[in-house]
Order: C-alpha cells, then sequence, then structure tokens
C-alpha cells in the first residue's frame, strides 16, 4: 500500500546547524498493517510522516502509493488518499465551522468538491449516525461550533473525520499526547475501533511505548532519521518496554538516560 | 435632516455589496485584503469609461466587477506563490492599480452628467410602474410631505440587488467549494489535509471580493454621476467599519446571519457619517477622521465594556467575601471577650 525508498531529507543543507532528518529509510506497509513508530525526540519521526503526507519533498528517495509515485505529488492532492490526524487537538478540525460542517468538509477529501450545498438532509442523518458510532453524544450536537468543544472531544471528531471516508492510509502523529490520561485512553480505544472497523493502513507516532505494544501489528524504533530496530507481529507478541530499552541500549551502545526521560511508560 | 438619512441609506445599500466584499476576506478568509482602494475605483473606471463609449450602464457594472475579480487574483497570486505578505501583497496592488486606473480613465475625473447611468435608465421604468406616485400619496395622506425623499428608486432597487448578492454569498459560502472556502481561511493546514487546495481557494477569494468591491464601485459611479480617481482612498477602512459595526449590533453567530449585519452595518456606518456631517464644525473633508474614529470607536468600546463590566462583577464577589470574613472576625472577637469575662 505504501512503499518508502532511502529516503532523505537533510535540513538547513551547508549550515551549522545543518540536521540529517531522515536517512535511507526503507519501509513497506502491506494493506491493514498498523504500524506504530516510537523514538526520542529529533529521531524523525514527524518527518517521516510529513514526507509521507506531501508536506515536504525528500531530498532523495521514493514514495509509493497505492503503487503510484507520490513522491512530488502536492500535499492536498495527495491528500486523497491520506488521512491524518495531529498531535495539536485544535489543528484538525475547523473552529468557528459547526461539526455537520466538518464532517461535510471530510467527505470532500476524496472527491472534487462541487457547488451543491455541502450539508444536506440526507448527509444530516447519515453523520448523525457516524457520530453515534463513536458514542461521546456529538450526534446531538450537529449545529455546534467545533470551537466550542473540549480537547478530548475536538481530538475524537478529528480521528472520525480522518477515518470515515476510507482512507488507503491512516497517519497518527501522537495524537493522544496533548491529551489528559482519560481523554487519551478514549481517543486510543476509538483509534482501535475505527481502524478494525475500516480495516485501515495505519502508521502511528508515539511517545509511549506501552501505548506502541498494545496498539497494531508491527512496531518499529527510530533514532537519529533511522529506523534502528523493527518487530513484525510475531516478535510484537511477547515485547515488553523493558525489552524495548534493552533493545535501543544494545543498538545504539549508549545509555537512555536522557531517552528514557523523553519515552514515557 | 430626514431628507439626508434617505441619502444614508441609499449610499449605504450600495456601499454594503463592497462591504460584503470586504467581509468575505478580512473575516471568512482571514485576509485583510488592502486591495479595495484600487479596485474600488477600477469598478467606477472601467464603467464610467464604457458608459462614455455607449455601452449598456449594467453591462459596464459587470464588466466593472469582471476586472476587479482579476485584480483580486493577482493580489492572491502574488500572495500564494509570490509569498509575499498579505498585507504587502495589498498594498502593492492597491499602489499598481492607481496608475492602471489612470490609464483606464485617461483622466481623474470622468462626468456622467449626461450619460445613461444604470440608475437612469431604471428610473424611466421606475417612473411608467407608478410606485413612487402611490408612495408619495400616501405620505402627503398622513401630511408628511416634507419627509419625503425625491424618489424611492435607488433605495428599492438596491435594496432588491443586495438581498441578491447576500443570499448568493450565503449559498456559495454552504456548498461543498464554499465549505473548503471557509476552511482555508478558519485552519489552512486542517483545509490541506482534506484535500483542498489552499492556494486556489485563496485566489478566488480574493477575486470573488474584489468584483463585488469593484462592481460596488461602479454602482457609486453611476449614483454620484462621475467617476474620480481618488474615490477609493481608505474604502477597506469604511468597508472595516461596516463589518465590525454589524457583527456588533446584530450579531454573528450563523453565516445568514452575518451578511445580514454587514448590510446593516454599512448602512448605520452611513447614517452616522451624514449626522456626524451635519454638525458645523465638520467639514466633508474631516470624513476620513470620523470614520478612523468610528473604526477605533467599534473596535475599543465592546473591549473596554467588556473588563469594566467583570471587573465590576469581580469587585461585587470581592466584597461579599470581606463583609464575610468582617463577621467571622466580629464572631470570634465576640467570643474572645465572652470568654475573657
Amino acid at each position: 500500500m505504501l512503499q518508502l525508498k532511502q529516503i532523505e531529507k537533510v535540513f538547513y543543507e551547508g549550515t551549522p546547524d545543518e540536521k540529517r532528518a531522515l536517512q535511507g529509510i526503507d519501509l513497506k506497509l502491506n494493506e491493514g498493517d498498523f504500524v506504530t513508530v516510537i523514538g526520542s525526540n529529533g529521531a524523525g519521526k514527524s518527518t517521516l510522516l510529513n514526507v509521507i503526507a506531501g508536506v515536504i519533498f525528500p531530498d532523495f528517495g521514493k514514495v509509493t502509493i497505492d503503487n503510484q509515485d507520490a513522491t512530488f505529488i502536492p500535499e492536498h492532492r495527495r491528500a486523497q488518499w491520506i488521512g491524518r490526524v495531529f498531535q495539536d487537538p485544535m489543528a484538525g478540525t475547523a473552529p468557528h465551522m459547526t461539526i455537520e460542517e466538518n464532517l461535510a468538509l471530510a467527505l470532500g477529501r476524496t472527491k472534487k468538491r462541487s457547488l451543491l450545498p455541502g450539508v444536506s438532509s440526507k448527509r444530516k442523518k447519515e453523520f448523525r449516525e457516524i457520530l453515534s458510532s463513536i458514542d461521546i453524544g456529538l450526534e446531538n450536537r450537529l449545529t455546534t461550533k467545533v470551537g466550542l468543544l473540549s480537547g478530548g472531544e475536538r481530538q475524537a471528531l478529528s480521528l472520525l473525520m480522518a477515518t470515515f471516508t476510507k482512507p488507503k492510509i491512516l497517519l497518527l502523529d501522537e495524537h493522544t499526547a496533548a491529551l489528559d490520561p482519560s481523554r487519551a485512553e478514549l481517543v486510543t480505544r476509538l483509534t482501535k475501533e475505527l481502524v478494525e472497523r475500516h480495516q485501515l493502513t495505519t502508521l502511528m507516532v508515539t511517545h509511549q511505548m506501552d501505548q506502541a505494544i498494545e496498539l497494531g501489528n508491527r512496531l518499529m524504533m527510530m533514532d537519529a532519521g533511522q529506523i534502528i530496530f523493527e518487530a513484525n507481529e510475531e516478535d510484537k507478541k511477547d515485547l515488553t518496554v523493558e525489552h524495548l530499552i534493552a533493545k535501543f541500549q544494545e543498538i545504539r551502545g549508549k545509555k537512555m538516560a536522557n531517552d528514557r526521560s523523553l519515552l514515557t511508560v | 435632516m430626514v431628507t439626508s438619512l434617505y441619502g444614508a441609506v441609499e449610499q449605504g445599500l450600495i456601499y454594503a455589496i463592497m462591504a460584503l466584499g470586504v467581509y468575505l476576506t478580512f473575516r471568512i478568509l482571514d485576509f485583510p485584503d488592502l486591495t479595495v482602494d484600487g479596485s474600488f475605483v477600477t469598478g467606477g473606471a472601467v464603467s464610467a469609461v464604457m458608459i462614455v463609449n455607449g455601452y449598456d450602464p449594467f453591462v459596464s457594472i459587470l464588466a466593472g466587477g469582471l476586472i476587479g475579480f482579476f485584480a483580486g487574483c493577482v493580489t492572491g497570486i502574488l500572495h500564494t506563490h509570490g509569498k509575499i505578505n498579505p498585507l504587502l501583497s495589498g498594498i502593492i496592488m492597491m499602489i499598481a492599480l492607481y496608475s492602471i486606473n489612470l490609464r483606464i480613465m485617461g483622466k481623474p475625473t470622468i462626468p456622467l452628467l449626461n450619460e445613461t447611468t444604470w440608475f437612469k435608465q431604471i428610473g424611466t421604468w421606475w417612473e411608467q410602474s407608478g410606485i413612487d406616485a402611490a408612495i408619495f400619496s400616501l405620505f402627503s395622506s398622513m401630511g408628511m410631505e416634507e419627509y419625503m425623499p425625491k424618489t424611492f428608486l435607488v433605495i428599492f432597487s438596491m435594496m432588491l440587488l443586495v438581498m441578491i448578492i447576500k443570499k448568493m454569498m450565503d449559498w456559495l459560502l454552504a456548498t461543498e467549494a464554499g465549505l473548503a472556502l471557509r476552511a482555508t481561511g478558519d485552519n489552512d493546514r486542517m483545509a490541506k489535509s482534506f484535500s483542498a487546495n489552499t492556494k486556489g481557494y485563496i485566489i478566488i477569494g480574493l477575486g470573488i471580493s474584489n468584483g463585488m468591491v469593484a462592481v460596488s464601485g461602479a454602482m457609486i459611479t453611476h449614483y454620484n454621476g462621475f467617476a474620480d480617481i481618488n474615490l477609493g482612498i481608505g474604502m477597506i477602512i469604511v468597508g472595516l467599519a461596516s463589518v465590525i459595526i454589524g457583527e456588533g449590533l446584530f450579531g454573528k453567530d450563523k453565516m445568514a446571519r452575518a451578511t445580514l449585519a454587514v448590510i446593516l452595518g454599512a448602512i448605520i456606518y452611513r447614517i452616522i457619517i451624514s449626522l456626524a456631517l451635519r454638525m458645523d464644525f465638520f467639514d466633508a473633508s474631516d470624513m476620513k477622521l470620523i470614520t478612523a474614529v468610528i473604526v477605533v470607536g467599534a473596535l475599543v468600546i465592546p473591549v473596554w465594556w467588556r473588563q469594566f463590566r467583570d471587573r465590576k462583577k469581580r469587585m461585587a464577589r470581592k466584597k461579599e467575601i470581606d463583609a464575610q470574613e468582617q463577621t467571622h472576625t466580629e464572631g470570634a472577637s465576640q467570643i474572645a471577650t465572652t470568654e475573657a469575662d
């Protein structure tokens, strides 16, 4: 479904601040794969998602989505295949538009937008059904402005908007990191449900090792712009947080004193 | 006095089209577009030149709007593809349009006194309809002859036209493409992640906005009976004043409500100006200063009022606590004295 070949990305090339964000990333996601990505700050996780989504273009390498070369297809055109949820709960929705208007906008991801009404009565009914499937009471607030929702509600809505049109690839960028524990748990549960329901091919970046182990069928660890460890479906079953930390020390041969504080257990 | 109010309402209705255009950029697209000062005149210039050359007045207004649309698109392209800051893109176009407008007009003013303007054109049909005569007889039957305007033509025709434009705008902003346009202004990162070509929407949005501004400029030219190169100076502030006054007085919760509020804001702004200019102290040349004061007032007064109200609330609450404390200490000292006794 998604294939990355030898992806390289350098920021501030040729200056003292030069940063090799991605160094030869090779990655292949098969249909239905749910890969969790962990790594400390600056490992290149977000850059990787941005390259896949087309926010930035790689300096070298090739991105293939559903057997099509997508390397230099701009973000807004690539979005027809990709659903995204950001870390910031405010980033995935339009605050001054109502819930139903936001959902209608999300519906336009996969097809050309027309001059027909965005929210028809038929769609309203559909939206209500879709919203009641996540069961947080939004189905009765279709005409509420999204800016009035709480962070948790907004993130749940973002997740729903990114998934209900069944994207070929779902990208989740630490989408529970900015929420309080109970809300984070809710969104994690929803993620699991929605990905299973729509059989989505998913790439999820997270800071939390236990979340990375709990969710998905594959796991990979990134450091300094490289994938340093991968666990397939078999290996992942027996993984524990202690395993992961030991693995990291073994591969990188350095103490995780700093990194450990960054990676929340 | 009353008759000058009719004039204010007439002008307010014509400027309302411009204010709706400003609303589209300022509020919907979150793009402070200064092209308006230039495109307003462009509409008038194109229309005036075409009338002088014998074109149909209504066609000339539409043509003016079309050229305004292109001017707005250029501002949009400067910003989206040239990566120029929004304010600067607008200022650049405003300056460029000043020269372009002079080129179009060939001279700083074009009088239209002996030409067939749109209002004159529909005026002949209006007189035949006899609506004016009917309303006038109503006025005189109530003994209010002195409060009669010369004609209701402008008010009626503009009310109809402005409502049509408002309805079209409400409809457009509720379509799938309209939702994407609004999302572009509201959260452009999110809009992009849902396949919206945000650059395209900014360009088209600025085009539509300036098209409306130019139509308004053309109609003002017809209304005034001349085109003037300096007509557009400070127009963006007039538009902004209308938007802010309208939103402040009539709310902005729903789209349809907000567009209506902007129209009413434009009319109220004209009424305020005409009342201010009736004071002996002010000259016609003070209009821009009055406008500036109105905008500052409309921006600042609600904020100060809210602060004042909140402060009063807080003070009242604090007094309650003070009172509680006092009774408490009084009680305590009473107990202390009784114990000492």
